[in-house]
Order: structure tokens, then sequence, then C-alpha cells
């Protein structure tokens, strides 16, 4: 069917998708709090999921508004079960060892960076402003996390085989931050945000001289998992919602 | 067997043009990493700041004592400030 | 509190250079890490401020169990950032300790391996989200008591640790007044939340104060050297003081019914709490100190190899460095 989305419609989508990624990878992030293999790094993470949290507020509540049903950020993000969740599939992955934690980073915030600089020329300034706010924060998250790995994969034998296994683990889930559907075609003929396989020059620019220098190899198989920008999850979303949104769905009357 | 990351001293100019001040220490495997962790321990990534990171066993000391470095106003999000709660007067000071 | 029950050393120094360095302390002269001090002084502080220390990074995990069941975004925000204000808090206990002599490292093996300890009220669980409440409510509150004499303790880097931590925990036993606030007033079933948290947290914040030491000798040496600053009683009456109105404005009942104001004293009559129980928690037979040290063990085993990969790496650079020079 080719028939033009609504445009409200797939705006709605398509701040979900980001609200709902910043959501879960903040969740999974400050999964980490008081477990992180040195105090600096627990508190670097503590910060990083912040920004994610903050940024999920402001995603989703412009989402809300968009929509325009009275739902504001936190029932967004606390009263949608998994099929109406559209976060990308990479960010759900669990936590694993630190080095899929750091791995899994990187390879969102490469993603990230350049995608909130395309969304700063949103024609849509709501958008613009949002993503001004957060790029500012993620520029520093892709500094961090791609250091990172530059030293872990060229760090002890053991740190890179655990970063060469990381990344060989995580590949499959990056095609599709790039992949495009109607939503995102819709919203990329509106002006509103990038098509996303306008970020892949930057992305992979970025993956293959960060990991060329972490002298790790990018692994040459092709396939890759799609679905989460859609709502058609892993198993392991559906565990993270039941942690997180439990309060609120036990006590559905509570305001806390 | 593991080793330590070696501790650095951490000094750090706010956004009014001060001097650098030394605000504490902590560890870190090198001199650009200890930069980045004192951004995130010791200013919480607030802008416009320059940080100086020394190794402490580079600062030599004088032996009598002088008075320590004051600590720099921690800016941080809105929730860190103990005004952003409102606390009813009747219940007093907390 | 945060360090319970320190031990003073004795020490065998000079009786002249004792005497010169009690008059320092005694006229309000910080100590410096460099100046010359009694062994004894040294070798309490690194044990208090290592038990402080480990407090607060052992403390992060009763909070941090509730990190991803908060209820709604602001509040997982706020308790993400008071958690990592305690691994922040940890980091600048540590670093004051270190320039006593002692290291990071070995500091976290003696927590590791049990021969430090942390304070008795982590041991305890979180249940439900009222805790989060009253952990910050009573627990920082309590340890405010504590902390804010202690800003001018005489060793000059552990009373600026302090005085950075002061700055950070006010926040923090606010946003858990906050959330008592909420729950009070809220549906049934959140009140009875608050009710039931206070019952459990009531005597554990009690016990932080550790057990009566007016005749310790101990506590006389600490309070000489004024790295202890106030008796655990008047702490503690201090807190109840303090707290018993808190609870009123809050609608709820301190579990105690010996609590009653004495106008003599000017302040509250209370139960003491059950030292039995005390002693077997800092024995190790608290409901969570198992897990407790078994998370910490865990985060510092499995952190090995990240450690070790970044400073090979640094090593690395270095000699990369040499050799293109």
């Amino acid at each position: 069917m080719s028939v033009a989305l609504d445009l409200d419609v797939a705006l709605f989508e398509g701040l979900c998708r980001l609200g709902d990624s910043t959501l879960v990878l903040g969740h999974r992030v400050s999964e980490w709090c008081g477990h992180a293999p040195v105090l600096e790094e627990d508190i670097a993470l503590a910060n990083v999921a912040l920004d994610l949290i903050g940024q999920t507020q402001m995603w989703l509540g412009l989402a809300g508004e968009v929509e325009g049903k009275g739902r504001d950020a936190d029932a967004l993000a606390f009263r949608r079960d998994v099929w109406d969740f559209r976060n990308l599939l990479l960010v759900e992955r669990p936590n694993g060892d630190f080095g899929q934690t750091l791995m899994r980073q990187f390879l969102f915030d490469a993603w990230h960076q350049p995608m909130l600089k395309a969304l700063e020329g949103s024609g849509d300034p709501r958008i613009a402003a949002i993503a001004a706010k957060a790029g500012r924060e993620v520029a520093y998250h892709l500094e961090r996390s791609a250091d990172l790995v530059i030293r872990l994969g060229d760090g002890t034998a053991e740190s890179h085989t655990r970063m060469q296994s990381a990344l060989d683990r995580l590949w499959p889930y990056t095609g599709e931050m790039m992949m495009a559907d109607d939503t995102d075609r819709a919203l990329a003929e509106a002006g509103i945000m990038p098509a996303p396989d306008s970020i892949r020059p930057q992305w992979e620019a970025l993956v293959t001289e960060v990991l060329s220098e972490a002298t790790l190899k990018t692994p040459d198989q092709g396939f890759m998992h799609k679905g989460g920008k859609q709502g058609t999850h892993s198993e392991h979303l559906g565990h993270m919602l039941a942690t997180m949104q439990w309060l609120q769905r036990a006590y559905p009357d509570a305001t806390w | 067997m593991s080793s330590e990351w070696p501790l650095w001293e951490i000094f750090i100019r706010g956004q009014h043009g001060l001097n650098h001040r030394h605000v504490g220490s902590l560890h870190a495997p090198d001199a650009e990493m200890a930069v980045k962790h004192a951004r995130d321990v010791y200013t919480r990534r607030n802008e416009g700041v320059s940080i100086w990171v020394v190794p402490s066993n580079a600062i030599t000391a004088s032996s009598p004592s002088e008075k320590g470095p004051l600590f720099e106003p921690s800016n941080a999000k809105v929730y860190r400030h103990p005004t952003f709660f409102d606390i009813p007067d009747e219940v007093g000071k907390m | 509190m945060y360090a319970q029950m320190v031990k003073s050393e004795a020490s065998n120094d000079d009786p002249a250079l004792l005497a010169a360095f009690q008059a320092r302390i005694d006229a309000g002269e910080k100590i410096e890490p460099k100046e010359w001090m009694p062994e004894g002084y040294r070798k309490t502080l690194i044990r208090q401020i290592g038990q402080h220390a480990h407090s607060e990074i052992v403390g992060q995990l009763p909070e941090g169990n509730w990190i991803t069941r908060a209820p709604t975004l602001e509040r997982k925000a706020i308790l993400l950032a008071k958690v990592q204000d305690e691994a922040g808090h940890g980091l600048y206990l540590y670093c004051a300790a270190e320039t006593l002599g002692v290291s990071r490292d070995e500091l976290t093996e003696a927590l590791l391996s049990g021969k430090m300890k942390y304070s008795s009220i982590f041991n305890y669980p979180t249940l439900t989200w009222a805790d989060m409440g009253a952990v910050g409510w009573l627990v920082d509150g309590a340890a405010i008591m504590n902390q804010v004499p202690l800003q001018r303790t005489s060793f000059g880097p552990y009373a600026r640790a302090m005085v950075r931590i002061c700055k950070e925990e006010s926040f923090h036993q606010r946003q858990g007044y906050d959330i008592m606030m909420k729950m009070a007033r809220g549906t049934p079933e959140q009140k009875a939340m608050a009710q039931d948290a206070l019952n459990r947290f009531w005597y554990p914040s009690l016990m932080m104060f550790g057990p009566s030491d007016k005749d310790s000798v101990h506590s006389a040496q600490s309070m000489a050297w004024k790295i202890k600053m106030n008796t655990n009683d008047e702490l503690r009456q201090k807190f109840v003081d303090q707290t018993v109105p808190q609870a009123e404005y809050l609608g709820l009942t301190i579990p105690d019914p010996a609590v009653k104001w004495n106008e003599e004293k000017g302040g509250y009559d209370f139960s003491e709490p059950d030292w039995t129980e005390f002693f077997e928690v800092i024995k190790g037979n608290g409901p969570c100190n198992a897990e407790r040290i078994e998370a910490r063990q865990k985060a510092w085993e499995d952190g090995a190899w990240f450690r070790d990969g970044l400073m090979a790496h640094a090593a690395k650079q270095r000699t990369a460095q040499v050799a293109a020079e």
C-alpha cells in the first residue's frame, strides 16, 4: 500500500523510535549502577544513563503531544506493552559482560551522534531543539565509548578477545538503524527526519576507523536482524518492561 | 596479577575565569582518561570548564601546613540541588 | 553511623611530639598528610575513613535495587543520580584515605575479605518503593547528623571530602522525604507501604549511631583527636528529636510506643534498639550481608580484565611514544 501516511501518525512513530531507544538503552546502562568494574566507570556510566533518560523525557513528551490523546512521557514509557515499543533491537540486547555493554554503546553512539546532527536540521523546530540539546550529550558518549573500544580492543589478549566477541555478537543488530520503512520515508520526504540510509556513510566511516584502531575485525556477515522499529522484539524486552513497568501496572491508581 | 590504576590530582577552572583549583583525586590508566574521569566525577560534565590532571606522584609538596583548597560548587542536574524538593515549612530544616 | 565502632589505635610515639600534636588539634589546626602524626592517629583514620568509604559503596546496592523499577522517568533519574553520588562519595573518601599511605585496592580487598566493615544499615533489604523514601529520609538523615560535624574534623583531606559530601547529601534526604510525602498522601496501599517502611527502618536507623560509647576509651581518644565529634548517644538523641515531628507531619507512627516528649531533658524519650540484632548484623548475620559482599566481589572480579586491559593499552601507548621520540 503506498497511500501517503498521515504525517502525524508517522511523526508519532518516529518520535517513539527515538524515545524508546533512549529509554531502553538508558535502562540497560542503569542496570550497571553499583556493579561496574571500577568506581570512576560506575559514575561515568550513570551520567550516560541519566542523559538517555532525560532525552527519553523529551522525545516521548513530544510524542505524547503530537499524538494528542493526553498521554505524557511516563504514560508512554510505563503503560505500553512490548508490541507498542519502537526501539532498535540493538539497545535491548542484554548487558552481557562489560565489553558487550561498551560495544553496544559504541555501535549505537556512532549512529546516534550523526542522527542527532541531522535532526538538528529538522523542519520541525521542536525536534531540532531536542536534537541540539541531546547532540551535545551524545557527542561525549561517542567520544567515551569509541575511546574505550579502542583501548580494550588494543589492550590485553583477554580484553581483545572479549571485544571481538562482543562485536561479532552485536553486529547483526546494527543494520536496523539504517533500514527504512514507509514511516521513515514519509518523515524524510516531509523534511522532518533524515532518511535512515543517509546516516550510513558517517556510521560506516566512524566504525571502520575505530575498529581498525582497536585492532578488531569487522564481521563480514551480511545478515541483519530487523523488526524492533515496527514493534517485533526479542524476548528480552518483555522482561525488561516487566521490571520497569511493574509499579505503575500493579498500582494503576497511584501517583508517585 | 592486576596493578592498580595510578592516582591523579584534579584541578578545575570554573566558568568565571578563576584559577584552576584542586578539587580532589581519582584513578585512571593514563592522563587522557584521567581528564575524562575528572569530567564525569568532578564536573558532571558542566560545559565551559578546563581540567588539569597531574599524576599524584609528580606533586612536590612543601612541608608546613597550608590551608586546603575549597571545593567548586557542583553544578549538576537541577534535582541534585536540595531546593528542587519542596519541603513544607512545618517539617523544619532538612 | 557509616563508620561504626571504630577502634582507636594506641600510639607509642615520643610524648613531646604527641603533646605538640595534640596542641595543634586543640588549636583547631588541620593536620595535612605530609605532616607528622601519631601512628595511632593515622591507623585509626585509615580504619574510619575506609569504613566510611565502604559504606558508601555497599550503600549503592539497597537503593540500586530499585533503579530499574522506579515508577516514573523523573524518579528513575533522581534515584540514579543519588546512587551515583554515593559512588562519588566513596571515591572522595577512598582518596582521602589514600593520602595516609594505603591504596584503594588494599582497602577494597580488605572489604571483600571481610577484614574491614561497612555500616550495618546496608544489610537490610529494600522491599517496596517506600523504602527509597525511608532510606533517604532516615538513613541519609542519620548520616548527615554525623557528617555535618565531621566537616570540622582535624584531618584536612577527610574534612574537605566531608564538605563536598555534605553539600550533595542534603538533596538525598529531601528526595527521600519527598517520596515519603507522596506515599503518605497517596492511596491506602501507598500509605501502608510508607508505614511499613518506617517500621522496618526505624530501629536499624537508630543502630547506625552504634551502641552507647560514653564510657569507651576508643571514643575518648578519637574525640580528643577530633576525628569523632560527638558521642553516639548525642547524635542518636538529635536524630530522634529531628525525626519524630517529621513522622508526625507525614501522619506516620514511629514504631515505638515509648516515644514521648520529655520536657525536662528537652528531647524525646525512646526505646533502645535490639543490640543483639546489631551485633549479629555486624558479624555477618544480617538479612543481606551475603548478597551485598557477593555483589561487590562479582563487580571486582568480573571487572579485572577491564581494568587490566586499560592499563595494558596505556603502557603500550607510552612505549610507542618513547619509541617515536
